[in-house]
């Protein structure tokens, strides 16, 4: 067996000093202390932390339709450079991604950029409309094997769809990642519904559209005994709710973005639409909740919702501008600042919540391996993150890799640089720059 | 002061300051020739992406009494049909040379969006924008409340425990956002009345007291009674079950009017009138409706506002 890199002086996030040999097949053949590898090439991580390769459940790539915004290579090349080595692709591609021939395009320009996994994620149903249930067996039986199924950016808000849909998935199973969002009570809506959505004149998206839909629907996770995964939960009550599910054994699972955990609706006071996003940037006291629940395990996962939009749909009138933001290469700096450096999480709390439990939950068996104490595991694909701690920079999205450059975190300092990343035991990100993708042979 | 975006963070001292000088400029449309050459060699371009014949024609005097001159620039954009974007035209209009721009938009911040995302050096003038503010709607309010309760001695005069109140769809008003908080720096007590579902969310925090009961407000004999136009198209969003319904709750009809005709309370609307929806014909045309006053002072007012941020800025 010949050695191909030898990650040395890193401290894996069960915070032990571990030295990490990888191997030709792309795979960790030995951890330890003061190891030596013949013919390694050697990747200094010294002060630094080494994750698991990051996994986000909720990425826009863009492609196939508004190739502008973000492509499938450009995307997944952000991807990497955040720490990510798999990523699942949302459905509302254009065309949407509801059937085999969509989501194995996307699964296969995956393949081919080799910058990380890519996952096509399903649509629900036909176009995202909320008609008619999308063919689910048929993306699952397509080189993709999705097993993950989402409208997002539409909710799925006709109960008896939800219904069904979740009933679909049981058969192999799969689960719906719901984007909570009662339609009616949100109609025109531009931010968070509050006394600022009124002294702005902006209508207002109330915290109960989005809470309303959740006790619905794992309610009827529980009736029908499926997987429900709530997208990006934006409100304390949100966060109240799923923690009551799970204590009633309802098998639930939740995500928050890096932006809901950081920024508040104070932003929307410029009117500058970098801030406008979907679900709205809510108040101090749901960032807070936000972050007690990510903190305690109510919420599993950090997705990053990453929504490359081109400038001139950004550089125009808040209520004509589109929703998102670009996340990708901030998560981990953002999730460092306000999990790790409020002392709320320590950094295997971190692997757990944008690695370990996000493979978890779509079932990878080759992404986001840790042990019980938070180390890498032997003989797992060599899915790594190097990433520097201490790294103090303002954020200027210009310099990221992706195409688009509307990151709400402009001109704000961070701390934290993903410095390595092996995927599949190639080294994609060298010395904080994109390297060569992983070539399949 | 260098734009003029919302009262909401206009100092009681720039407010005072725009209600004097527009005493002063209110002399000057009472000459036989109506013009001061205060701003000759100025150029006000009036860019309204909404219809609004009357408050545009209200800046074009006030420009012309200043000697400025006047491009009006109507762009017929929603956010429907996309035309070209408003940083797009705003720089085609910079290009054109104007000093100042008053812009009336459908969509809230516009107006703070052009003052400061660097896309214009022009004083800016927010003209109405969405939802959000309609500031020199409500400076003309102020002025005309404070001229009908002080006459000849209003100059240096605030609004101190003058009592207003303002009848409603106060959720889609910039009139009333704009009111709120110009009225409460000058020092006056608000109550707003209204049906519960055209109240915004988060009102509690306003600096205003609630009443949905508009007899009970008339039964205290307020200083002023502020009527909202109703807009057509709320009758189908279900805030209110039927006109009627509205008009039994919260219209000025000729019922409420009795019960304050011939009293010391100003009826005060900002145009234009739906007669028998929101105000009664009666009422209407009381001599205690300012309404047409309003219209005149809105001309100075504005002249205040074009002099005050493009004749008396340093280095201009």
């Amino acid at each position: 067996m010949t050695y191909t890199y030898l990650i040395t002086g890193g401290t894996t996030p069960d915070g032990i000093q571990t030295d990490i040999i990888v191997d030709s097949d792309g795979r960790i053949a030995q951890l330890g202390q003061h190891l030596s590898a013949d013919g390694a090439k050697i990747i200094d991580a010294t002060g630094k932390i080494v994750l698991p390769g990051l996994v986000d459940l909720h990425t826009h790539l863009r492609e196939p339709g508004n190739n502008d915004a973000e492509t499938i290579e450009t995307g997944t090349r952000a991807a990497a450079m955040g720490g990510y080595t798999a990523v699942h692709a949302m459905a509302n591609s254009d065309p949407v991604a509801d059937t085999a021939g969509v989501v194995e395009q996307v699964y296969r320009l995956g393949k081919e950029a080799g910058w990380t996994d890519v996952y096509p994620v399903g649509a629900v149903t036909v176009g995202l409309a909320g008609e008619h249930l999308a063919e689910f067996s048929a993306m699952h039986d397509s080189a993709a094997k999705v097993i993950m199924f989402s409208d997002d950016g539409m909710c799925v808000w006709d109960p008896v769809l939800m219904r069904r849909a979740l009933e679909c998935v049981k058969s192999f199973d799969g689960f719906i990642a719901q984007h909570a969002q009662e339609p009616r009570l949100t109609n025109g809506a531009q931010m968070n519904e509050s006394a600022l959505s009124s002294e702005l004149g902006l209508a207002g998206w109330p915290a109960v559209a989005e809470e309303s839909i959740i006790a619905r629907d794992v309610l009827l996770a529980q009736h029908v005994d499926s997987r429900v995964h709530i997208c990006h939960v934006s409100t304390a009550g949100s966060v109240e709710l799923i923690r009551w599910a799970k204590s009633q054994g309802i098998n639930v699972t939740a995500e928050v973005t890096p932006h809901h955990l950081l920024l508040t609706e104070d932003y929307v006071k410029t009117y500058d639409p970098v801030y406008k996003v979907n679900p709205p940037l809510r108040k101090d006291s749901d960032v807070h909740a936000l972050r007690n629940g990510l903190a305690d395990g109510t919420i599993d996962t950090v997705g990053t919702d990453h929504a490359p939009h081109t400038e001139e749909t950004k550089q125009c009138e808040w209520v004509v501008a589109a929703m998102g933001m670009t996340g990708l290469e901030t998560a981990l700096p953002v999730i460092q600042h306000t999990m790790v450096d409020t002392g709320l999480m320590d950094w295997h709390g971190v692997a757990q919540v944008m690695s370990a439990n996000p493979a978890r939950i779509y079932r990878h068996t080759d992404q986001g391996q840790l042990t019980e104490t938070g180390g890498l595991v032997e003989g797992a694909l060599a899915n790594i993150a190097v990433y520097d701690p201490a790294h103090r920079f303002v954020v200027n999205p210009i310099n990221h890799t992706s195409k688009s450059t509307n990151s709400p975190y402009r001109g704000m300092e961070l701390v934290g640089k993903v410095t390595n990343v092996l995927y599949r035991g190639h080294q994609v990100v060298a010395d904080a720059n994109i390297s060569s993708p992983y070539q399949r042979s | 002061m260098r734009h003029l975006l919302a009262t909401r963070n206009l100092s009681y001292d720039n407010a005072m300051a725009i209600l004097d000088t527009a005493q002063e400029m209110a002399t000057v449309s009472q000459r036989s020739i109506k013009k001061l050459p205060t701003l000759r060699g100025q150029t006000v371009v009036n860019l309204f992406f909404e219809d609004s014949t009357r408050t545009r024609t209200s800046f074009e005097a006030a420009a012309k009494r200043l000697s400025a001159d006047v491009l009006n620039f109507a762009v017929k954009t929603s956010s429907v049909s996309k035309g070209e974007s408003l940083k797009d035209t705003v720089q085609t209009l910079e290009a054109i040379g104007g000093d100042a721009i008053v812009m009336r938009h459908w969509a809230s911040g516009a107006a703070n969006q052009l003052a400061n995302f660097g896309w214009s050096s022009s004083a800016i003038i927010n003209a109405g924008d969405g939802t959000h503010e309609h500031p020199t709607q409500a400076l003309l309010d102020a002025f005309t409340l404070r001229n009908r309760l002080h006459k000849q001695h209003a100059t240096g005069k605030n609004l101190e425990d003058v009592h207003v109140v303002i009848v409603g769809d106060i959720l889609h008003s910039r009139v009333a956002r704009s009111n709120v908080w110009l009225l409460h720096t000058l020092g006056a007590k608000v109550t707003l009345s209204g049906p519960p579902t055209l109240m915004p969310v988060g009102v509690n925090t306003w600096p205003v007291d609630i009443n949905y009961d508009l007899d009970a407000l008339l039964a205290q004999r307020p200083d002023a009674i502020m009527m909202l136009r109703v807009q057509a198209e709320r009758m189908s969003g279900d805030f209110f079950p039927s006109a009627s319904e509205y008009t039994r709750g919260w219209g000025l009809t000729n019922d409420r009017y009795k019960t304050i005709a011939g009293t010391q309370t100003f009826i005060m609307h900002p145009g234009p009138m739906n007669r028998g929806l929101e105000i009664s014909a009666a009422a209407a045309d009381s001599v205690q409706n300012t309404a047409l006053e309003q219209v005149a002072n809105g001309v100075s007012v504005r002249m205040a506002v074009l002099y005050l941020l493009l004749a008396s800025q340093p280095g201009q």
